[in-house]
């Protein structure tokens, strides 16, 4: 385990941000820690980073206890937070060069590291514009590579994809799935955008209140619960019968004649005997995969 | 922690606020040093004496001399220097990606601090060589060794003086959020350190002690005495006790007493060590002041949470 919390909490003023949070994320994994606006996510990231102290709890990143030693979790740890900002009047290289320097990487090995990042970016013909210049997308990616010149064991990326277009994200989620692929790296990363990182992220922790109210793969989560009928030419008897069954979860007319029915896993045989002996004529049927959205839904409405 | 001097040192030196400042400070030195030499033509004799060092203190007409000018303006260099020296940080949100960096929380304020003082100490000393230089032209002989032993202890007061300005200046810039308030509360104090103490140290005295033109010499040395233990709480008024013996040997003290002495007593210059001692609780007092504001600035800082929203 790269990351490894237990018991979480963090007290600002007298709002509690985070309240019991256990964490474990393994090494090479992308996790996604998603959660809406306010409900713990950088506060569980400074803490990890040692940039906060928690106000109960334990944590471990990379075998270090980031109150204690801070500095042996910041060489391995690299870190985009979440309005990533830059010295406006210096260059996209002399930005990284200050970072290369605070970490003691030799100059030429620096420069090497340097080339390599923003190569990746895509930001290389831009290295020696002052970041004044730089349109939010491309800031974004700087932050990227700001992470990539340090080769840290864990990357922490805070909303790396907020307020740029879905080309721009989708060009970033690729990149993020490209450096765990070829570097190695352990991703850790925070969104309120679930459909994104649904799409990247190995697994995904709902952090809702300060604490973990789901966590799992995405298959997992995503699993599919029973199914989905559509039935024409419905007869009232049949809507009847199928509001009275046991294993319908819902039953919705949506248009005259038409019904949406919801039912479990095993409910399928008992609707096709239903609909054999009431008449109508079974439109579509197939199996309800929620999407990520819906279980965000399901937490956050409840 | 070099790194970050290297990097706020380079960031100073280059900035525009930094050159516009140093341009005005240049100007007038320039013109009090013109005006100092001119007094010279007029009075061949004050030559004998530490010519160098008169050329900082003396100020024949409307302009006030380097010395007074340093302690006056000098201060709105150091506070323009720190006013935005963390707060501007969190607006631009380049703390967290800085502090997540391998390096302790405190190299970072310690290093801006260090960083200003460098910056400073550039400014004061290529000024003072300038107007030694240009001393150099019109004079045609060179300082002698006690005059540079005096103004490398000057140069050093002054840069404690200075310190204290910066140190406020990046204290203001962790107590408040936004740069601007932060300017302004700099300003703010300058003002009242600079001009508005000394009036009100003068209607506080004359309130206690009235004195009039028949009043006995206890009552002026007693009015004379608490303007001046007022006026001891601001730094410019210690920067300038603390200086004025250093840059005039024959100086022996501010009170009234060692001026109503002063013809009985011989007007030869003192040792430096002796000149030190004069002026060496108003030093003190700076440096402590120096102090405690930098450690307020540094507590402010390290206590502070990194959270932005």
């Amino acid at each position: 385990m790269i990351v490894e919390a237990k018991g979480l909490k963090k007290r600002y003023n007298s709002v509690w941000a985070l309240d019991g949070l256990d964490l474990a994320i393994a090494d090479g994994e992308i996790y996604g820690l998603l959660g809406p606006n306010g409900s713990g996510k950088t506060t569980t990231i400074l803490i990890l980073l040692g940039l906060t102290e928690p106000t109960a709890g334990e944590v471990r990143v990379c075998g270090y206890d980031p109150v204690r030693q801070p500095l042996a979790v910041k060489r391995l740890v690299g870190y985009m937070p979440e309005k990533v900002g830059f010295y406006e009047e210096l260059s996209a290289y002399e930005n990284l060069r200050f970072i290369t320097r605070l970490n003691g990487i030799p100059e030429a090995e620096a420069n090497r590291r340097i080339g390599e990042a923003l190569e990746h970016v895509g930001l290389k013909d831009v290295a020696q514009r002052p970041v004044a210049t730089f349109s939010h997308g491309m800031r974004q990616r700087l932050g990227l590579a700001d992470v990539l010149v340090k080769k840290p064991k864990l990357a922490i990326l805070d909303e790396p994809t907020s307020g740029i277009d879905p080309e721009g994200a989708a060009q970033i989620l690729d990149l993020i799935r490209r450096l765990r692929d070829e570097a190695g790296m352990t991703v850790l990363l925070s969104s309120h955008l679930l459909h994104q990182v649904q799409r990247i992220c190995d697994r995904v922790g709902i952090l809702h209140r300060g604490h973990l109210v789901a966590e799992g793969r995405v298959a997992e989560l995503t699993a599919p619960g029973g199914y989905v009928a559509r039935i024409g030419q419905a007869s009232p008897i049949l809507r009847a019968r199928l509001e009275a069954a046991d294993w319908t979860h819902s039953v919705e007319e949506m248009q005259p004649q038409e019904l949406q029915v919801t039912l479990t896993e095993g409910g399928r045989a008992e609707l096709l005997r239903f609909v054999a002996e009431e008449g109508g004529v079974i439109l579509e049927l197939r199996p309800k995969q929620p999407t990520l959205e819906e279980i965000y839904l399901r937490y956050f409405q409840g | 922690m070099r790194v970050i001097v290297w990097k706020e040192l380079a960031d100073h030196l280059g900035s525009r606020r930094f050159f516009i400042l140093s341009l005005i400070i240049l100007v007038v030195a320039g013109t009090s040093v013109y005006l100092g030499i001119q007094g010279f033509q007029q009075n061949p004799a004050a030559v004998q004496e530490f010519p160098y060092l008169r050329l900082l203190t003396t100020a024949p007409g409307a302009l006030p001399s380097f010395l007074s000018f340093l302690a006056f303006f000098g201060p709105l260099l150091a506070v323009l220097l720190g006013f935005d020296a963390v707060n501007s940080e969190f607006t631009r949100g380049t703390v967290s990606r800085v502090l997540a960096q391998p390096i302790y929380r405190d190299a970072w304020i310690n290093g801006k601090f260090l960083a200003g003082l460098g910056t400073l100490g550039v400014v004061v000393v290529s000024i003072v060589l300038l107007i030694f230089g240009l001393g150099l032209f019109a004079l045609g002989f060179p300082p002698d060794g006690p005059e540079l032993a005096r103004l490398a202890v000057f140069l050093v007061v002054a840069l404690i003086y200075l310190g204290f300005w910066l140190a406020l200046g990046i204290l203001y810039s962790v107590l408040f959020r936004s740069p601007a308030s932060s300017a302004l509360a700099a300003v703010a104090t300058w003002l009242f350190f600079t001009l508005f103490l000394y009036m009100i140290a003068g209607v506080v005295a004359d309130q206690v002690v009235p004195v009039r033109a028949d009043s006995p010499a206890e009552a002026w040395l007693r009015n004379e005495n608490l303007r001046n233990s007022i006026l001891r709480f601001s730094p410019v008024a210690l920067f300038e006790e603390a200086t004025l013996p250093i840059l005039v040997p024959t100086y022996r003290g501010l009170s009234l007493l060692a001026l109503l002495a002063q013809p009985g007593v011989p007007t030869n210059p003192l040792p430096l060590g002796q000149s030190l001692l004069v002026g060496w609780p108003q030093l003190v007092g700076l440096l402590a002041l120096t102090s405690v504001c930098f450690a307020a600035a540094y507590l402010g800082f390290m206590r502070r949470e990194i959270r932005t929203s």
